[in-house]
């Protein structure tokens, strides 16, 4: 026997599929098709969690994604735990492991609810009040300490090792919602050919015919008739069913995120299967068939567990076979809890009274009720309850006073009544209406191509909602372009139209401040902390929520809003739309990162780029350094070394023999056609007419304010062709700088770009000894200094395959920029290193490119400039046509205050202790002895060990730096201050003779 | 996930293929040099930052690379049409139907009370 409190007969489970869990360590029995909460219950275990804050005893209200309360643990192995799973959606499978959350030693006994005692010091928007001092407890005392008591579960720490998918679908018609309204209207959509999609939360379709037993469709049982409707619906190749699958996020024109729980119910998943799936649904219409929430009465002590929803515990019965009680009370303020009692008698169970606090229930659950014989107490009130860790008692009274009698019980069944799930349709940005005569928010004014159908719509009866989900299934998909053969009918019964329903508290609640009615229970906040935010001055539902963190937990308030939104309407003296509702928000239902994120994680995460040499810079024992996406040899250690003396090493060998780099990742730009040289005197500052093909020239460009931008050596390859290089950071953006004003500004010019970044290898060989090396290798050039000076591009073969070799040097050494088409990369940069290598020469990373262009006085556009820097800040202003009528940043450059005195401008800084390294970025001042906070003259932009120079060096932006040069000044540091003595940007080969070597 | 049209691909693609540009119909002086600070302040610092209707720059990045033109309510959040870079501000009255005035803000849709 699967549970003591099965019932032979009852239900929709199998018998004979039988599953084992562990609840706390504990082993229990279970059939397979429940969910933890319907095997809690079976095994009598009402107790499952404590409370967030009071650590009160709670259990399950629910039977569904609403659930405030059963909140668990379930852990599959040490890295798959998933905390406060919802132990009412949560299916069981064999082996499962489950534990309680938020109490310690243990569940029955907690320390923790000695938080209850002290209650009256946690009143809402207490932590605002209570923790005020010392100011720093707060941060380091108080809030850990709160964060440690109150709570849920807890995070799993080690990283999850299953995986996720992600499917986009289109389809003509998405229902949302799988009940009779869902199902109705997926059929008629299905039947004119539109591509539908159709999903819900649960494992089986069917929505409230799990619990209401007495409907029956097209003369079939209900739930029956949902099965068999969704069956054939699969089968159509138009339509897909999706169960175990919530839509939880409506976005921007009819865009629907779903999350397809796939695996999360199986005891041994097959690992290739993903765990949960992401779909992204572009629908042309949407059919929101969401059905409504159930609400709780609110009264003194309404959370002990064995309190339940009513409609819960017919699911429980009807579904699942289970009775959560012997002997039943039930408080409601509408009629469907009726119903609940009448299966529950008809079962077996005990129903000690039906208490409904209004004077006239509905006649026809009335008389059912009487000819059950049960005891019905109209215009009572449920004032209090009792019971540790289950309820075993009520106390009731009439309304408004009297004599309180005690009624044995153990469990309760409460409705206030029914909240239509406008979620959806709020989260489409529709407004909702409130509807005066039932009291509820209905979809009002929509925003988006939707419609909702049945009970989120407000539609109560059965037959009408038949109608209207048949209705709108056939519009919609007329909106969509698809028009029906036939007319679909479908006949619904039911056996009672419900009527009632009461928002806020209920009898029993009191007005004092000491009565605990709660109407959040996942967040424990009773109806008189609604009371205290209004007196406290909270008169907008957005602060009283706030104040209260009502509806603030994780299920978002699904059965509190509407109380706490009647009590403060109530408290204010308002009418409740005068009050009005918070925002619905994405998700639904609390969605995992995993599914969100999906494929993105670890290597996934951001696209890796490799040059084309990357796997021989391995082989040599290159050390990698990110630079973007990209991944660059930072330095090449060899045996015995640490990256210093690497560095070192790699940067003396470089000016005393040769080096050999990879360039790769420079951004290169292919400017073609008769208006190239026109477009780039455009963009850049400097002139391009008088540059002859096969000469290079280094360029800059501004953006429209004069700021530099980026810069980088341009070749001319041709007259109508130019080789442009950009910051390896800079690539992407420059091409979009120079498509925006090729495409927008000037798109009378005739050119064409072409990104080339990736379609080149480039092989830099530096050094005294760089044309020894490349000249076997090359064909058709001649290397000499008088034929092929610094500056210069030439095309023609190296190790027989086409290059455009450039004479460039981004060291101050004798260089050459080997370009050949990215295949043959490898080949060439090993033929390179054959060569180089028996010379004496070095492979060189990018710190040793760093220091090298520091000696020199290179900028690094982006680390020596910051986007407030112009080319006479950087020394660069020899770059800028004076003859120029226009480029881009032209104006930019003449405003007043970059001409102005005094602007910071980059220079070198020489420390006076030259083995002292500047730390880059530290800030510089005139006096190190003036009085805080100083004034900072400017900062550090680069500073390096120079083994060249056997000294420190550094670059820094100083204010007026240029007439600052010979001066001392000082960099502040923790520890100490450093003098330092400013000086040109040259700190090597100052003449600059080795270049033209 | 907004869907934008592309009115060189002449049809509609997802949000994230397309980088917003900044303003639309502000035209790059031609007398550059000639400009009072005042001219190019206005030119190039000045934007009305407009809460409604709005006319700005898109670029087809991940698609085919265009620059064109969009009107777009800030507040919706909704395109309400898009057009080819070089062209006139289009008669929006010819655009929406009269159904469609209705914008709606979260705003709206949060509590009225005040």
């Amino acid at each position: 026997m699967s549970g003591a409190n099965r019932i032979p007969g009852a239900g929709r489970l199998t018998p004979a599929k039988t599953a084992r869990f562990f609840f706390d360590g504990k082993s229990y029995a279970a059939l397979e098709g429940d969910t933890v909460a319907s095997a809690l219950l079976a095994n009598g275990v009402h107790l499952v969690g404590r409370s967030f804050k009071y650590h009160r005893p709670r259990g399950i209200v629910s039977a569904g994604a609403e659930e405030p309360n059963a909140l668990i643990g379930v852990e599959r192995d040490a890295a798959r735990k998933q905390p406060n799973v919802r132990a009412t959606v949560q299916d069981v499978f064999d082996g499962m492991k489950v534990i309680s959350q938020n109490r310690w030693p243990s569940l029955a006994f907690d320390v923790g609810a000695v938080n209850n005692l002290l209650a009256p010091f946690f009143a809402a928007g207490f932590y605002y009040k209570t923790f005020m001092w010392p100011k720093q407890a707060w941060k380091h005392v108080y809030e850990p300490q709160i964060r440690a008591a109150a709570g849920l579960g807890v995070s799993p720490t080690e990283d999850d090792t299953d995986h996720y998918s992600s499917r986009y679908a289109h389809c003509d018609v998405l229902v949302i919602g799988a009940g009779v309204a869902g199902l109705s209207a997926a059929l008629a959509a299905a039947k004119t050919g539109a591509r539908v999609i159709i999903c819900d939360e649960q494992p089986e379709v069917g929505g409230a015919l799990h619990y209401d037993k007495s409907v029956t469709v097209d003369g079939q049982d209900g739930f029956t008739w949902a099965q068999g409707t969704a069956a054939k619906l699969a089968k159509m190749d138009n339509v897909t069913v999706l169960p175990r699958t919530t839509a939880f996020g409506y976005y921007a024109q009819n865009f629907v995120g779903l999350n397809e729980r796939v695996t999360e119910h199986l005891a041994k998943p097959d690992r290739k299967l993903p765990r949960e799936r992401l779909w992204q649904v572009r629908a042309k219409r949407v059919i929101i068939a969401t059905g409504a929430i159930e609400r709780h009465m609110v009264f003194a002590n309404n959370d002990r567990p064995g309190i339940m929803l009513a409609s819960a515990a017919r699911t429980f019965l009807n579904h699942f076979g289970v009775a959560v009680g012997k002997k039943i009370g039930v408080y409601t303020a509408n009629d469907s809890a009726y119903e609940a009692a009448f299966d529950l008698k008809r079962a077996g169970i005990t129903v000690a009274a039906i208490v409904d606090s209004r004077e006239k229930p509905g006649e026809g659950v009335l008389a059912e009720a009487r000819s059950l014989g049960i005891e019905v107490l109209t215009g009572h009130g449920v004032v209090n309850t009792s019971g540790k860790l289950r309820v075993s008692s009520m106390s009731v009274a009439r309304n408004g006073g009297g004599a309180v009698r005690k009624i044995a019980i153990d469990a309760l069944l409460v409705s206030a009544g029914w909240t239509p799930s406008v979620h959806m349709f709020s989260q489409s940005r529709g407004k909702v209406a409130y509807d005066n005569e039932t009291q509820r928010f209905l979809p009002g004014t929509y925003a988006q191509d939707c419609l909702s159908v049945g009970a989120c719509n407000g539609t109560n009866d059965l037959q009408a909602t038949i109608e209207e989900s048949l209705a709108a299934g056939e519009l919609m998909s007329n909106a969509s372009g698809f028009t029906a053969s036939e007319k679909l009918a479908l006949q619904g019964s039911n056996a009672f139209a419900w009527t009632g329903g009461m928002a806020g508290a209920a009898e029993g609640a009191g007005a004092d401040t000491t009565v605990k009615a709660f109407i959040d229970f996942q967040n424990d906040v009773c109806a008189k902390d609604i009371r205290l935010a209004v007196r406290e001055g909270m008169h907008s539902i957005e602060h009283i929520k706030r104040f209260t963190t009502n509806g603030m937990a994780t299920d978002q308030g699904k059965l509190s809003n509407i109380h706490g939104l009647a009590i403060a309407a109530e408290t204010l003296g308002r009418e409740i739309p005068k009050v009005g509702l918070t925002t619905f928000r994405a998700p639904y239902t609390p969605v995992t990162f995993g599914t969100l994120i999906n494929h993105s994680r670890g290597e996934l995460f951001d696209p890796t780029r490799k040059t084309p040499m990357h796997a021989l810079e391995e082989a040599q024992g290159a050390v990698f350094e990110d630079v973007g996406q990209w991944k660059r040899a930072w330095y090449y250690p060899r045996a015995g070394e640490d990256m210093h003396q690497a560095v070192n090493r790699e940067c003396k060998t470089v000016r005393d023999v040769a080096g050999i780099f990879d360039a790769s990742t420079l951004g290169k730009i292919e400017v073609v056609g008769p208006d190239a040289a026109q477009f780039l005197n455009l963009i850049y500052t400097n002139s391009w007419d008088t540059l002859k093909p096969g000469r290079c020239r280094y360029g800059i460009m501004l953006r429209e304010d004069g700021f530099v931008y980026d810069d980088g050596v341009v070749g001319r390859m041709a007259e109508d062709r130019f080789h442009v290089t950009t910051t390896t950071g800079g690539a992407a953006r420059v091409m979009n700088h120079m498509e925006d004003y090729l495409q927008t500004e000037f798109p009378h010019l005739n050119v064409w770009l072409t990104s080339a970044t990736e379609q080149w290898a480039v092989i830099a060989v530096q050094g005294p000894k760089a044309r020894e090396i490349i000249a076997p290798l090359v064909e058709g050039i001649d290397l000499s200094n008088e034929a092929f000076p610094h500056m210069s591009v030439r095309e023609g073969k190296i190790c027989g395959v086409p290059t455009r070799l450039f004479r460039m040097s981004f060291t101050g050494e004798t260089g050459f920029e080997v370009n050949v088409p990215a295949d043959f990369g490898p080949a060439v940069w090993a033929a390179i290193w054959a060569q180089a290598e028996p010379m004496g020469a070095c492979a060189y990373g990018t710190e040793a490119m760093h220091i090298l262009r520091a000696e020199k006085g290179y900028i690094i556009v982006g680390q020596d400039t910051d986007g407030t820097v112009t080319p006479d800040d950087a020394s660069l202003g020899w770059a800028v046509g004076k003859k120029k009528t226009d480029f881009v940043g032209i104006r930019g450059l003449r405003r007043p205050d970059l001409v102005a005195d005094g602007r910071k401008q980059l220079v070198g800084l020489l420390t006076k202790d030259p083995k002292v390294v500047l730390e880059e970025g530290a800030q510089i001042v005139a006096d190190p002895n003036q009085a805080l906070p100083m004034t900072m003259i400017g900062h550090v932009t680069s500073a390096y060990w120079s083994e060249n120079c056997g000294r420190s060096i550094a670059l820094a932006l100083v204010a007026g730096g240029k007439a600052k040069i010979g001066q001392t000044l000082y960099v502040p540091m923790p520890d100490r201050t450093i003098a330092v003595e400013v000086s040109d940007m040259v700190f090597f080969d100052k003449e600059g003779g080795r270049i033209n070597g | 996930m907004l869907l934008i049209y592309c009115p060189y691909c002449e049809e509609e693609r997802s949000e994230l293929e397309f980088r917003q540009a900044g303003d639309a119909h502000i035209a790059r002086p031609t007398n550059m040099t000639e400009m009072t600070d005042e001219d190019f302040e206005a030119f190039f610092f000045l934007r009305d930052n407009v809460k409604g209707l709005t006319f700005e720059r898109w670029r087809h990045l991940n698609g085919c690379g265009r620059f064109f033109n969009a009107a777009r309510d800030t507040v919706s959040d909704k395109f309400l049409t898009t057009y080819k870079a070089g062209l006139p501000r289009p008669d929006l009255s010819t655009l929406r139907p009269a159904t469609e005035a209705i914008v709606e803000t979260y705003e709206a849709t949060e509590s009225d009370a005040k």
